[in-house]
C-alpha cells in the first residue's frame, strides 16, 4: 500500500478565512465565539455561536455563480481554492481522470431550506426560486469543486453527523493509499447557523448559554460554529516526484459504530475507534504527542472521551497533551474534524499545540492535560484527531510529521 | 394532590413507562429510570402543557434554579415558574 501525504490545506472558520489566520488564532488562543447575529435571534435561547465574521462572498465569487451557492458551499469553495492553490496541482490528463472529491457535511444547504420554508410557510407564497434544490443538496460543494478544478474521479458526500468530515477524509485516505486515486480533495463544511437550524439544536438542551469550555468543571454545553476545512491528499511518491511541499503524512484511520444510543456517547465505542486507528497506523499509543479531542463541552462527551483516552493510553495519558479547539471555533458539526485537523498539522509542523481556552477549573472526571488557555511549544511526531458523532458513528485519524 | 402535581407526575410516569400510582414524590430521576433523552422529553412536555419556559441544560442539570433532584422538587420548580409567569 502507498503512503498518503497532505499537500494542500484551506479553511474558512470563525478564527480566520485562510489557514495562516486560523493557525495564528490557535497560537494566540483567540476566541472566535461571540454574540449570535442572525435573523430572529431574539426568538432563540441560544445567544452565542462561532460565526464567520466579515464574510463577503460577492468579493470571492461571480454574481451569477453565487446564486447557486448556499453559505456552506461558499465556505467549501473558498477553502478548496486555498488548498488546491497551495498544492500547486493542475488537474488534467490522467491525473484529472483519476482524482476526485469526498467531503463531509451534516446539514447541507440548511440556510437555503430555512429561507425557502419561510417563503412558502411564513409568507404563504406558492413559488420559490428555481435554484432551491441545487443550492440545498448535501453534495453541491463536491460537484462545484469537481467542476471548478476539473476532477473526474470518485466524488461524493459523506454524512455522519459530527464525524462526517473525518469519515470523508478517511475514505479519501483509503482511496489514495490503495492506489485507486493519486489525489483526493477532501474535508468538510457546515453552515447551520440559521433560525431553524439552531432552533432544532436548542430543543436538545445541550447548548451553552455563554461559552464552550471543554473539560472544565464549569462547562455548560456546546456552542455551534460554521465554516469549512479542505485538504489535498496525495500519493506520497506522486508528491515527491513533483517536489511538492508536504504538510503531514496521513498515517492511519479507523471508523466504528457504538451500536448504543442515538445521542449518548459510549466509552467502549470511543476506545474501539482510537485503538483501531493506532493499529491501522501500526503505531503504539506512546508515540502520540497530541490528541485533538472531540471535546464538545457537554457533560456526556467530555467524561466519556476522557475515560476512553485513559483506557487506550493507560498511565501514558498523563504525558499526552489533549486539547479541544472547539473552545475557539465552536462545533462545526459535519465540518468540525476538517478544521480540527489544522491544529494537528500545526502541532506536527510548527511544534505548537493549540490550547483548550475557557478552561476555569479542573473536573476530577476529566483528568487530562488539556493545554489550558495558552498554546504550548512541543515537538510532536504523531497526532490523533477524534470525532464521535451522535448515533455512535466514530472516526479517528492519525497524522505523522514528515 | 393538586392538578399541577398530578399533571407533572403523569408526564414523568409516561416517560418512565410507569403507572402514575407507582410514582412517589421522593423518587429521583434515576429511580424513575429516566435517561437523559427521556428527561429532556419530559421537560419539553411540561413546558408545552403549562406554557412555561424551563431553564434546563443537560450540561449542567439542576443549574439555573430548576431543581430536578426529585419528583417533588420538579413539581415545586414548575409551580415556582408558573407563579413567576403569572406575576
Amino acid at each position: 500500500m502507498g503512503r498518503v501525504v497532505i499537500t494542500g490545506a484551506g479553511t474558512v472558520n470563525p478564527l480566520g478565512q485562510n489557514v495562516p489566520d486560523t493557525l495564528a488564532g490557535f497560537r494566540e488562543g483567540r476566541c472566535g465565539i461571540g454574540p449570535l447575529d442572525i435573523r430572529d435571534a431574539h426568538r432563540l435561547r441560544i445567544s452565542v455561536a462561532g460565526q464567520v465574521q466579515g464574510w463577503t462572498p460577492e468579493a470571492h465569487f461571480d454574481a451569477k455563480d453565487l446564486g447557486l451557492y448556499d453559505r456552506v458551499t461558499q465556505f467549501t469553495l473558498w477553502a478548496a481554492a486555498e488548498a488546491v492553490a497551495q498544492s500547486g496541482l493542475v488537474f488534467d490528463g490522467a491525473l484529472a481522470e483519476q482524482s476526485g472529491v469526498i467531503l463531509g457535511n451534516s446539514g447541507g444547504g440548511l440556510s437555503t431550506i430555512d429561507d425557502n420554508y419561510r417563503t412558502v410557510y411564513e409568507q404563504g407564497k406558492d413559488k420559490v426560486h428555481p435554484f432551491v434544490v441545487p443550492r440545498l443538496m448535501n453534495s453541491a460543494g463536491v460537484s462545484h469543486i469537481s467542476m471548478i478544478h476539473g476532477l473526474l474521479g470518485p466524488s461524493f458526500t459523506v454524512s455522519s453527523a459530527c464525524a462526517s468530515s473525518n469519515h470523508a477524509m478517511g475514505l479519501a485516505f483509503h482511496m489514495v493509499r490503495s492506489g485507486m486515486a493519486p489525489v483526493m480533495v477532501t474535508g468538510g463544511a457546515e453552515a447551520m447557523l440559521c433560525f431553524g437550524g439552531l432552533k432544532a439544536w436548542e430543543g436538545l438542551r445541550v447548548m451553552s448559554p455563554d461559552a464552550c469550555r471543554p473539560f472544565s468543571a464549569t462547562r455548560s454545553g456546546m456552542v455551534q460554529g460554521e465554516g469549512a476545512g479542505i485538504f489535498v491528499f496525495e500519493d506520497c511518491d506522486h508528491a515527491r516526484a513533483r517536489g511538492a511541499e508536504i504538510l503531514a503524512e496521513v498515517a492511519g484511520f479507523a471508523m466504528a459504530a457504538d451500536a448504543h444510543s442515538i445521542v449518548m456517547p459510549s466509552r467502549e465505542g470511543a476506545v474501539r475507534v482510537m485503538a483501531r486507528a493506532l493499529q491501522d497506523a501500526g503505531l503504539p499509543p506512546e508515540v502520540i504527542g497530541y490528541v485533538n479531542a472531540h471535546g464538545t463541552g457537554t457533560l456526556a462527551n467530555d467524561r466519556t472521551e476522557c475515560a476512553a483516552l485513559h483506557d487506550v493510553f493507560g498511565p501514558h495519558i498523563n504525558h499526552v497533551p489533549v486539547s479541544s479547539t472547539k473552545s475557539m471555533h465552536g462545533h462545526l458539526i459535519g465540518g468540525t474534524g476538517a478544521v480540527e485537523l489544522l491544529a494537528c498539522i500545526m502541532a506536527l509542523r510548527d511544534g505548537v499545540i493549540a490550547p483548550t481556552i475557557g478552561f476555569e477549573r479542573a473536573d476530577p472526571d476529566c483528568n487530562l492535560d488539556v493545554v489550558p488557555n495558552t498554546a504550548r511549544e512541543a515537538r510532536v511526531d504523531v497526532a490523533m484527531s477524534n470525532a464521535f458523532a451522535f448515533g455512535g458513528l466514530n472516526a479517528a485519524i492519525i497524522l505523522k510529521r514528515v | 394532590m393538586n392538578d399541577i402535581s398530578k399533571t407533572v407526575i403523569a408526564i414523568l410516569a409516561e416517560q418512565a413507562m410507569l403507572d402514575p400510582a407507582e410514582v412517589d414524590g421522593s423518587m429521583t430521576i434515576e429511580a424513575l429510570g429516566l435517561d437523559s433523552l427521556a428527561l429532556v422529553e419530559a421537560i419539553f412536555a411540561i413546558e408545552e402543557r403549562f406554557d412555561i419556559s424551563i431553564p434546563f441544560n443537560s450540561a449542567e442539570p439542576g443549574a439555573a434554579g430548576f431543581d430536578i433532584s426529585s419528583v417533588d422538587s420538579i413539581i415545586a420548580a414548575v409551580k415556582g415558574l408558573m407563579a413567576q409567569e403569572a406575576a
